[in-house]
């Protein structure tokens, strides 16, 4: 509790943006993508896993940017969209909306409070599923049904990914 | 205005980006196209990657199951030196097995028997995210693929490709939402709209509820959509129920029961007649056991009449009528063995109902 009440309390601190490099920008969102496109052939559970979104939470935490985490969002999004077969900019859209509201928090909050990326990671991946929801019924008139209940526990358990992955992300930059 | 941008610089970019995308989407949406461009760069970077973690995978697989296949061999051979009849009537079985297992070799041999035209192809990723039913296959407009063209695998209709990259495809398989194909049942020859669900089902729509449709029933493509040509399986009926407006007919999908890894995309179609019987599970007709009755002059051949259905057991009945005809008793001492060579009398045999026409009377 400690470390979230320290997370909330403690001023944002410039000093302590990350700068990532480059190749780990580049190579993690693919490697996130990849993830969602192969893994689940063969471990169908893991389908459940949105390792982009925890990844654009992840970066737009870090670099406490919002148009970074804007830019990186619509990115990752965008390649989402591509290699599936829904109009492209439904994926993007919604990252796009978390990435800017993940760095809009990291400038009010530490982001490295494994507490708060728990609750973070939590509430954007419920965020980003009841966005897309609500995107696909309203532009594309798409019946597609919204399940709280299961979007909740699913929403834990990519929490419950998110806290360990974000440590092993943390091992990949290099903090001023 | 500068000022204003340059103080709500983050809002202005996330306005420029939504709005960027929802431009995109419109267009997408209104002119019904996509922008390829763009799909092709993230198909193109992936599918190098896709391959190499499916070649890895799929090698790493085949060293292991080669292991274990010689484990098992190795294990056949010190068997063979024990009971050699045994083990190679096994090891014929095994053979046999091993063969039909072989999926990709199935799919070759049916790729070599039909009459279409077809490109095999090979899963290598699926749709991202949780919402969609496609997946990604390694073959595409540089093998002839085209957009629209069905897939299929030995079992019945998988999907169709719906984006055709020049390295890779996406198939939208029967289980989506989005997928519709016209079908036809086998026995009753009922018509309707194949559908997916979304979940690992499909549906059959446009159904009325007048028509006769049986749990078990096998449906198959009708050939109408210009998608798949006539009689390629879809599957079987699992449940039927009268609807408000239309039967609801749920199907389970012959094409996709033994997993989705090699596939066929037609590039050619080739209309069949729907079959009389269906494809899978067929009955095996057995020849009933040779007649009883054997040569009657030879006495010992009543002992066919007494239940005994093996050579074995006739050897048995065989070596109890010698000895109860020469009084002999198995197994006691000092009594030798009885001589087989003498033939026992011949057995009452039983008595036509009618006696023979030209037999003399007393």
């Amino acid at each position: 509790m400690s470390d979230l009440s320290a997370g909330f309390s403690e001023p944002p601190r410039r000093s302590k943006v990350a700068k990532s490099r480059w190749i780990t920008i580049i190579g993690v969102p693919l490697a996130a993508i990849l993830f969602q496109v192969y893994v689940p052939r063969f471990f169908t559970y893991l389908a459940y896993l949105e390792m982009p979104l925890l990844v654009t939470v992840y970066y737009s935490l870090r670099r406490r940017s919002p148009p970074f985490g804007v830019v990186f969002g619509m990115c990752i999004g965008l390649a989402q969209d591509s290699l599936s077969n829904h109009p492209l900019g439904m994926f993007g859209i919604v990252k796009t909306l978390v990435g800017y509201f993940a760095a809009s928090v990291s400038q009010r909050f530490e982001g490295s409070s494994d507490l708060l990326r728990l609750v973070l990671a939590f509430f954007f991946f419920f965020f980003h599923q009841f966005f897309y929801w609500v995107l696909a019924r309203a532009l594309l008139g798409q019946a597609v049904s919204f399940e709280p209940v299961q979007t909740l526990v699913l929403a834990v358990l990519n929490a419950a990914v998110a806290v360990p992955l974000f440590r092993i992300l943390d091992k990949l930059d290099v903090t001023d | 205005m500068d000022l204003i941008l340059n103080r709500y610089r983050n809002l202005t970019a996330l306005v420029a980006a939504i709005l960027v995308q929802l431009v995109l989407l419109a267009y997408q949406v209104k002119s019904n196209q996509e922008v390829r461009l763009i799909r092709v760069w993230a198909v193109t970077a992936v599918t190098p990657l896709a391959r190499l973690l499916e070649g890895g995978r799929s090698g790493t697989v085949n060293f292991f199951k080669d292991y274990f296949v010689l484990l098992d061999v190795r294990e056949q051979n010190k068997r063979l030196q024990s009971d050699l009849n045994r083990v190679q009537i096994e090891n014929q079985v095994l053979r046999s097995k091993l063969d039909t297992a072989e999926a990709g070799k199935a799919l070759s041999v049916f790729q070599e028997q039909t009459p279409m035209k077809t490109v095999a192809a090979r899963v290598i990723g699926d749709s991202p995210g949780s919402n969609g039913r496609v997946v990604l296959i390694d073959r595409g407009t540089g093998s002839g693929i085209q957009s629209g063209m069905a897939v299929i695998t030995p079992d019945g209709i998988v999907g169709k490709i719906v984006s055709a990259y020049p390295t890779a495809s996406t198939l939208l398989l029967i289980t989506d939402p989005a997928f519709a194909a016209g079908v036809l049942s086998q026995q009753n020859r009922v018509h309707g709209t194949l559908k997916g669900t979304g979940n690992s089902g499909v549906i059959v729509d446009y159904v009325q509820n007048e028509q006769n449709v049986e749990i078990g029933e096998w449906f198959y493509t009708a050939g109408d959509d210009r998608i798949f040509p006539k009689g390629l399986p879809a599957g079987t009926v699992t449940s039927v129920r009268p609807g408000r407006t239309a039967k609801e007919i749920t199907l389970s999908p012959s094409g996709l029961q033994n997993g989705l890894e090699d596939v066929l995309v037609i590039l050619q179609g080739d209309h069949k007649p729907i079959p009389d019987l269906p494809p899978p599970n067929q009955s095996v007709h057995l020849q009933p056991l040779p007649p009883a009755d054997g040569d009657p002059s030879d006495p010992l051949s009543a002992t066919r009449t007494t239940g005994a259905e093996t050579d074995l057991d006739r050897e048995v009945e065989r070596t109890k009528r010698i000895g109860e005809d020469q009084k002999h008793v198995f197994g006691e001492r000092g009594r030798g063995a009885p001589d087989f060579n003498k033939v026992p009398e011949p057995a009452a045999r039983p008595m036509p109902a009618t006696p023979p026409v030209n037999q003399p009377r007393p």
